[in-house]
């Protein structure tokens, strides 16, 4: 077949809303588009490790002890099943690994930002999980299949963590005066970054375009940040608490909430590198790698020699 | 009965929740993914393990503390874990001898406490073992691999094994909380245990082409709850915030 036939081929399947599988042909940018947001999705579930990490060893009790380890390891399976998903369009982990650690590849910002206090495991289970379902469940219609199954499983994970961060956001909020100012800190300081995580505005957006129109992606930064807001707000009145924006206001005409844009000067800061953590985030998955370098030279060494063993 | 009942039963508890709370230092910087996500999955059953014998513990006393007043309001002169568990994590491989030699205690130990006379004892042995069985493979197949791996690997688990061998024998030792509940057909035998200990230990050394430490001193002290200096950070880290904010429910 002509390259114009094979491209008929997958433009008749998304006209379908048939999945494309490893197999089937599919455009250079179309491939190229997908390693780059699968494997930056990787990322963002290993770096997003280590801010929640950061509370295990100081939950404070032993059942928020256990959920979180829980909802950590999961963070590190969907690093798993994304890794391999990235890895059917023929790009191995190695390789991904080498542009996570040199900085070349990208992850969620979100993650550049520091877990201060235990609220903040709250915040982030509830926000940034809850801003990332809005991203991810479009993704379970996706047109790559891999991707598309992947996200299937991951949302029903990622729902159960953001009623997790709830309720860490219950305790505190209708706990002691101490806990509820805790909340209140914890808001105040990961509203805007959450709402960054639906990305620029449309109107600069530069990879959304052709997202959106090989169904990658199904709805834009804009709708999405929109829908977050009116979600959220009235979890947030549930709490007692205050979001931090004065501008907030109910909007008749468009039934939803008027809100403040973030700040998109700390945005592309952080993520060309400026953010608070992003050189500790970087340095502790180099030095998780670098340590691990001769445990997996020894699990090499001895499959190797029981292999010839068995030969002979 | 009761008092030795609530000792023994921490002593249980308290050697599950420091060895969990150090693997927990591990999760998220693991050497690769997979690795990473299996000792965490161990972690939580330790947890779990640990949750369920302070639980039990707090039952026992009877002064209506829960299990996480156990965990967060004692101090380390009232805890009761074995030496070995509160050692820092080292490198890979000083956290898998060390599994290695916890796993083949514990899985020894479930498979007597199992005929307990106390039936809640009994039962969380019972859940217990399958999950150790489970830990023991995975750390005795990394002992092998590390043995038998590459020079480096080797010198690593080699000298992991002489740095820990000397907190092993407090794992064993018993104390008068011990004879009277063996008296009493709840509490397990430990020197049954350690004859299958040292003979399951000599195997694995053996085939992961690993020398046994001679004549090392034996550390002790677990028992009357004193221990290493190590101890007192884990717990000041551990309950920080339940002791910064006493009367917050979590």
């Amino acid at each position: 077949m002509e390259n114009k036939q094979f491209e008929d081929v997958f433009e008749a399947k998304l006209a379908k809303n048939e999945m494309i599988e490893p197999k089937d042909w599919m455009p250079d940018n179309y491939r190229k588009h997908l390693i780059r947001q699968i494997s930056q999705h990787a990322h963002s579930e290993i770096v997003g490790m280590l801010p929640e990490g950061n509370w295990i060893t100081r939950a404070p009790s032993l059942r928020a002890k256990v959920v979180l380890l829980a909802k950590v390891q999961d963070e590190g399976g969907h690093g798993l099943y994304l890794y391999t998903a990235a890895e059917t369009l023929g790009t191995g982990r190695d390789e991904l690994l080498e542009a996570l650690h040199t900085g070349k590849a990208k992850y969620s910002s979100i993650f550049n930002y520091p877990t201060l206090t235990w609220a903040d495991i709250g915040a982030v289970g509830w926000l940034v999980d809850g801003a990332a379902i809005m991203n991810q469940v479009m993704l379970q219609r996706t047109s790559y299949g891999p991707y598309a199954r992947a996200m299937v499983r991951i949302c029903k994970e990622e729902s159960f963590h953001q009623r997790q961060g709830y309720e860490i956001m219950c305790h505190l909020s209708f706990g002691t005066a101490e806990q509820k100012a805790m909340a209140q800190d914890a808001l105040n300081r990961w509203w805007f970054p959450t709402m960054m995580m639906f990305g620029p505005p449309d109107s600069e957006s530069p990879n959304s375009e052709n997202a959106l129109k090989w169904r990658i992606k199904r709805e834009s930064n804009d709708q999405l940040r929109q829908r977050f807001v009116n979600q959220t707000v009235q979890q947030v009145e549930y709490l007692g608490l205050t979001v931090p924006d004065p501008k907030l206001k109910w909007n008749e005409e468009k039934k939803g909430y008027d809100f403040s844009e973030p700040n998109w000067v700390e945005f592309k800061n952080v993520i060309s590198g400026n953010g608070p953590c992003n050189k500790e985030r970087l340095a502790a998955r180099n030095q998780a790698h670098k340590n691990g370098e001769w445990v997996r030279a020894a699990a090499q060494a001895f499959a190797k020699k029981r292999a010839q063993k068995i030969a002979a | 009965m009761n008092n030795e009942l609530f000792k023994y039963t921490l002593r249980l508890g308290d050697t599950n929740l420091i060895l969990g709370q150090r693997l927990s230092e591990w999760t998220g910087h693991g050497p690769f993914l997979e690795e990473d996500l299996a000792l965490t999955n161990i972690t939580l059953d330790i947890m779990g393990a640990a949750k369920a014998f302070l639980e039990y513990a707090a039952k026992i006393e009877g002064k209506g503390r829960t299990e996480d007043d156990l965990a967060f309001f004692r101090n380390d002169r009232e805890f009761y874990n074995a030496l070995i568990v509160e050692l820092p994590n080292g490198d890979y491989a000083k956290t898998i001898m060390r599994q290695a030699l916890v796993d083949t205690f514990d899985l020894y130990f479930y498979q007597e406490l199992v005929k307990s006379k106390d039936e809640t004892l009994a039962g969380i042995a019972q859940k217990s073992i399958k999950e150790v069985t489970y830990h023991l493979r995975h750390s005795s197949s990394w002992v092998e691999r590390f043995g038998d791996g590459t020079e480096d690997s080797h010198e690593k688990i080699q000298s992991a094994l002489n740095e820990l061998w000397r907190y092993t024998n407090d794992m064993f030792e018993m104390t008068e909380v011990d004879e009277v509940l063996i008296k009493a057909g709840i509490a397990v035998d430990l020197n049954l245990i350690k004859t299958k200990w040292e003979k399951h230990i000599d195997e694995l050394l053996a085939k992961s082409t690993l020398k046994k430490p001679e004549n090392a001193f034996m550390q002790s002290g677990s028992r009357k709850a004193i221990h290493t200096e190590h101890l007192a950070y884990i717990l000041s880290e551990m309950q920080t915030l339940p002791r910064m904010l006493p009367d917050a429910k979590w």
